[in-house]
C-alpha cells in the first residue's frame, strides 16, 4: 500500500514536471512570434564633473548621453538597452582609478569608456586592463597613455604629440619676409600639453624661429599672471601655450591685454575648443584670432558629424560653433564601441579588444578611426581651428574647405 | 632687473588681494577662536554675486560692492547665529573646523545647483587696462584690489583701536569670560565680527572674479592658500596676514622668473622654516593682541 505521504509526493512531482513542460512549450511558442526583450546593459565611465576639468567632463557626459540616446533609438547594443553610469572623479587621477574599480567590481558594468584627459586616462586604463576590460576613450591622446603599451586602451581621437604639425607646416609655408622670427613656449606641467609644446618648439626652432621663452608652470591661479607677464615682456611673435583648460587661456589673455601685447599667432593646446564656455571666459571678441589644434569642429562636413550637431542643438540648444569638441570625442567613443560590438556580435571585452587590434577602419563623427598596436588612432587628421569673429573655423591644413588663417591675429576685443 | 621689479610689483598688488581675503579669516579667529574653513567658498560666493551683477544685471562689480558687502555681512551674521554660536566647551575650536566645513559644503552645493561647474568670469573695462609707470605694467584691477585691501584693512584697524566696539572686540579677544563679566555682549560682538569677516570677502571675491575664471570648486584652492597665509602671519593678526600675503605672492612671482614649478614649494618651505623658528607665525596671536 502506498503511503499517503508518497502519494502526495508523486502528485507533486507530476504537477511540477507538467508545469515545467507547459512553461517550456509556452516559451518556445512565444519565441517564434514575439521578440524577447533583452536585459539592459550598463556602460560606465569616470568623469570630471567637478574640479579643474569640469567643463570637459560635463561636455563628455553630454556626448556619451547623446550617443546612448541615438543608439537606444536604433535598438541598443545587440538589442540591449544601454544604461550609462557616471562616477565623478573631481578631476583627480586617484579618484578616477578608484571609480573604475567601483564600476567594474561593485557595479559590474558590462563595458567601460574613458574619462577626460590623458592625466586620468593612463591610470584608469591600467585598472581596466587588470580586469580584462577594454577602455575605449576619447581624451587620452598623450604619449604617456601609450607608453605603457597596454593592449586594452583605444583612443579614438587625434594623438596629441603631433597635433601642432599643421601650424608648424603653415609657418614653414610662409614667405621668409612674412614668417614670424620669434616664439614663446609656456606650458603647464601636464602630460597632454608638454609633448605638444616641446614638439612645436623643436620644429619651429629648426625652421629658424628663435625661442625667447620656454618654461613649464603649474596651472595655479596665483602664478598664471606672473608667467603671462614674462611672456608678454618677451614680445614674441608666436605664442604656443600649453593649456589644459579655459582658465589658463583666459588668464593669459587677460594679462596679455593688460600688457598691451598682441602676438601675431596665439595658439593654445586646449581651451579655445570649448565653445561658448571659452567665449564667455575671455570676454567680448578677445577670442578673435586665437587658434587651437583638434580633430573636430562644429562646422565639419562629415555627415555623421552633421547629424550629431543637429541632434545636439535640438537637445541642448546653442550653435554649431558653440559645441565643445569634447562632445564629439565622447560621441566617437560610443560609435567605435558600437561598431566593435556589432562586428563581433558580442559584448565580451576580450573580443572587442581583439577586434580593435585588427587594423580595421571605423567611422566616427571625428572622421576615420584605425588603431595601431598601442591604441593610437593612426587615421586621425590633425586640424587647426581659429576663432574668426563669432565663428570657430578650420584654417589648417590649407586646402579644400578650410578658411584662410587670420594672420596676424586681430587686435584684442576687435 | 626689470623682470624682477615687475615680479615684485605683481607680488605686492596680487598679495594685497589675498590679504583682503585672509583678513576676515584671521579676524574671526582672533575674536572667536574659530577657524572658518568656509572663508574660501565665501570668497567664491562673493565672486558669483559680482558675476550675476555684472553679466546678468549689467551693474559694474565695483559699484556692486554697495550690494555685495551688506549681503555678505548679513550672511556672516546669519552663519554665526545659526551655526557658530552653538559651539561651546573645550572642543569648540575643533568643532568649528567641522561646522565651517559643513557650511562650505552647503554653499558649494548651492552654487553647483545655481551655476553648474563650468568656470565663469567677468571682465569689466578696468580689468583689461593698465597703468604704465616707468615701464612697469600695473593693471587697474590690481590697483583697485590694492586700494580696497588698504581701505578695508585700515578700516578694520581703526575700528579695532579707535572705537568703543573695537575695544569690545579686543576685550573679547583677550578673555571672553572677563569681557562678559564687565558687561560686554560677547554674542553680539561675535556675530558682528563674523559678519565683518565675511563682508570683506565681498571685496576680495569681486577682485578674484575679475582676475580669474572660477567655479564652485575654486574655494578649495583658495582656502588652502588663505590658511597658509594666516598661519604664516600668525593666527589672529591682521597685520601678519598682510605681511604673509605680500610675502607669499611676491615670493611666487620672483621664483616664477627662474623656475615656476618650484614657486609654490619655495613658499611652503619658507612657511615651515618660519614656523620652526616662530611657532606663532610672523606676528603671532599673542603679539597681535598686544598691539
Amino acid at each position: 500500500m502506498i503511503s499517503h505521504r508518497a502519494r502526495f509526493l508523486s502528485v507533486g512531482i507530476t504537477a511540477a514536471v507538467l508545469a515545467a513542460a507547459l512553461a517550456a512549450c509556452s516559451s518556445s511558442g512565444s519565441g517564434g512570434t514575439t521578440h524577447k526583450k533583452k536585459a539592459p546593459i550598463v556602460i560606465g565611465a569616470s568623469l570630471s564633473l567637478t574640479g579643474q576639468f569640469s567643463t570637459d567632463g560635463l561636455a563628455f557626459r553630454k556626448g556619451y548621453r547623446l550617443w546612448a540616446h541615438d543608439q537606444n533609438a536604433a535598438g541598443g547594443l545587440l538589442g540591449h538597452h544601454i544604461n550609462l553610469t557616471f562616477l565623478n572623479d573631481n578631476s583627480s587621477p586617484t579618484t578616477a582609478t578608484s571609480n573604475y574599480q567601483t564600476l567594474i567590481n561593485v557595479d559590474h558594468v558590462a563595458l567601460t569608456i574613458g574619462p577626460f584627459s590623458s592625466l586620468l586616462t593612463a591610470p584608469s586604463a591600467t585598472v581596466a586592463h587588470r580586469y580584462g576590460y577594454a577602455l575605449v576613450e576619447g581624451a587620452g591622446g598623450a604619449p604617456s597613455v601609450f607608453a605603457t603599451k597596454l593592449p586594452n586602451v583605444f583612443d579614438v581621437s587625434l594623438p596629441v604629440a603631433a597635433s601642432l604639425l599643421p601650424m608648424i607646416n603653415w609657418v614653414a609655408s610662409l614667405p621668409a619676409s612674412q614668417r614670424p622670427k620669434t616664439a614663446a613656449f609656456p606650458t603647464s606641467n601636464d602630460p597632454f600639453t608638454q609633448p605638444q609644446v616641446q614638439f612645436a618648439k623643436q620644429k619651429l626652432t629648426a625652421l629658424g624661429v628663435k625661442s625667447l621663452y620656454y618654461k613649464v608652470f603649474p596651472e595655479e591661479p596665483t602664478q598664471i599672471k606672473g608667467i603671462a607677464d614674462q611672456v608678454a615682456a618677451k614680445k614674441a611673435q608666436i605664442v604656443v601655450l600649453g593649456s589644459t583648460a579655459v582658465p589658463t587661456v583666459s588668464g593669459f589673455t587677460q594679462a596679455f591685454i593688460q600688457a598691451h601685447y598682441n602676438p601675431q599667432v596665439f595658439i593654445a593646446t586646449a581651451g579655445p575648443d570649448q565653445g561658448a564656455a571659452y567665449q564667455q571666459a575671455v570676454g567680448h571678441y578677445n577670442y578673435d584670432g586665437v587658434m587651437v589644434p583638434n580633430a573636430w569642429y562644429g562646422g565639419s562636413s562629415n555627415p555623421l558629424s552633421k547629424k550629431m550637431v543637429a541632434e545636439y542643438i535640438a537637445t541642448y540648444h546653442g550653435t554649431a560653433s558653440g559645441i565643445n569638441a569634447d562632445v564629439a570625442e565622447a560621441y566617437s567613443v560610443g560609435e567605435v564601441l558600437t561598431q566593435a560590438v556589432n562586428a563581433t556580435h558580442s559584448l565580451a571585452n576580450s573580443k572587442i579588444i581583439s577586434y580593435l587590434h585588427k587594423g580595421v577602419t571605423l567611422n566616427s563623427v571625428q572622421g576615420p578611426v584605425r588603431f595601431n598596436s598601442v591604441g593610437e588612432n593612426l587615421a586621425a587628421t590633425a586640424f587647426v581651428f581659429q576663432w574668426q569673429k563669432n565663428n570657430f573655423v578650420q584654417v589648417l591644413p590649407t586646402g579644400t574647405g578650410s578658411t584662410p588663417v587670420e594672420f596676424p591675429k586681430a587686435p584684442w576685443g576687435k | 632687473m626689470a623682470q624682477f621689479l615687475q615680479a615684485v610689483a605683481d607680488g605686492i598688488l596680487g598679495g594685497a588681494v589675498y590679504a583682503l581675503m585672509a583678513a576676515g579669516l584671521t579676524l574671526i579667529f582672533g575674536v572667536m577662536d574659530i577657524i572658518n574653513i568656509a572663508q574660501g567658498i565665501l570668497v567664491i560666493l562673493a565672486a558669483y554675486l559680482s558675476y550675476v551683477l555684472s553679466v546678468h544685471l549689467h551693474i559694474d562689480p565695483l559699484l556692486g560692492l554697495f550690494i555685495t558687502v551688506p549681503a555678505m555681512f548679513a550672511l556672516g551674521v546669519a552663519i554665526e547665529w545659526a551655526f557658530m554660536r552653538r559651539l561651546r566647551g573645550r572642543e569648540r575650536v575643533a568643532m568649528s573646523l567641522l561646522v565651517s566645513y559643513a557650511v562650505a559644503v552647503i554653499i558649494e552645493g548651492a552654487l553647483y545647483q545655481a551655476f553648474g561647474s563650468t568656470p565663469v568670469g567677468y571682465l569689466p573695462r578696468y580689468a583689461v587696462k593698465s597703468l604704465y609707470i616707468h615701464g612697469f605694467n600695473l593693471p587697474y584691477i590690481y590697483l583697485i584690489g590694492f586700494g580696497l585691501a588698504a581701505a578695508a584693512l585700515a578700516a578694520i584697524y581703526l575700528m579695532l583701536y579707535r572705537t568703543k566696539f573695537g575695544r569690545s572686540i579686543r576685550a573679547t579677544m583677550q578673555d571672553r569670560v572677563a569681557a562678559r563679566l564687565v558687561g560686554i555682549n560677547v554674542d553680539r560682538v561675535a556675530a558682528l565680527t563674523f559678519g565683518i569677516g565675511v563682508a570683506v570677502t565681498a571685496a576680495g571675491g569681486m577682485v578674484f572674479g575679475a582676475t580669474n575664471t572660477f567655479n564652485p570648486d575654486s574655494g578649495y584652492d583658495l582656502i588652502s592658500r588663505l590658511l597658509s597665509i594666516v598661519i604664516l602671519g600668525g593666527l589672529g593678526s591682521i597685520a601678519g596676514a598682510l605681511v604673509a600675503a605680500l610675502f607669499m605672492v611676491t615670493a611666487e612671482e620672483i621664483v616664477n622668473i627662474w623656475q615656476p614649478t618650484w614657486a609654490t614649494a619655495v613658499y611652503y618651505a619658507v612657511l615651515v622654516i618660519v614656523l620652526l623658528i616662530r611657532p606663532t607665525g610672523l606676528l603671532g596671536k599673542r603679539e597681535a593682541r598686544a598691539q
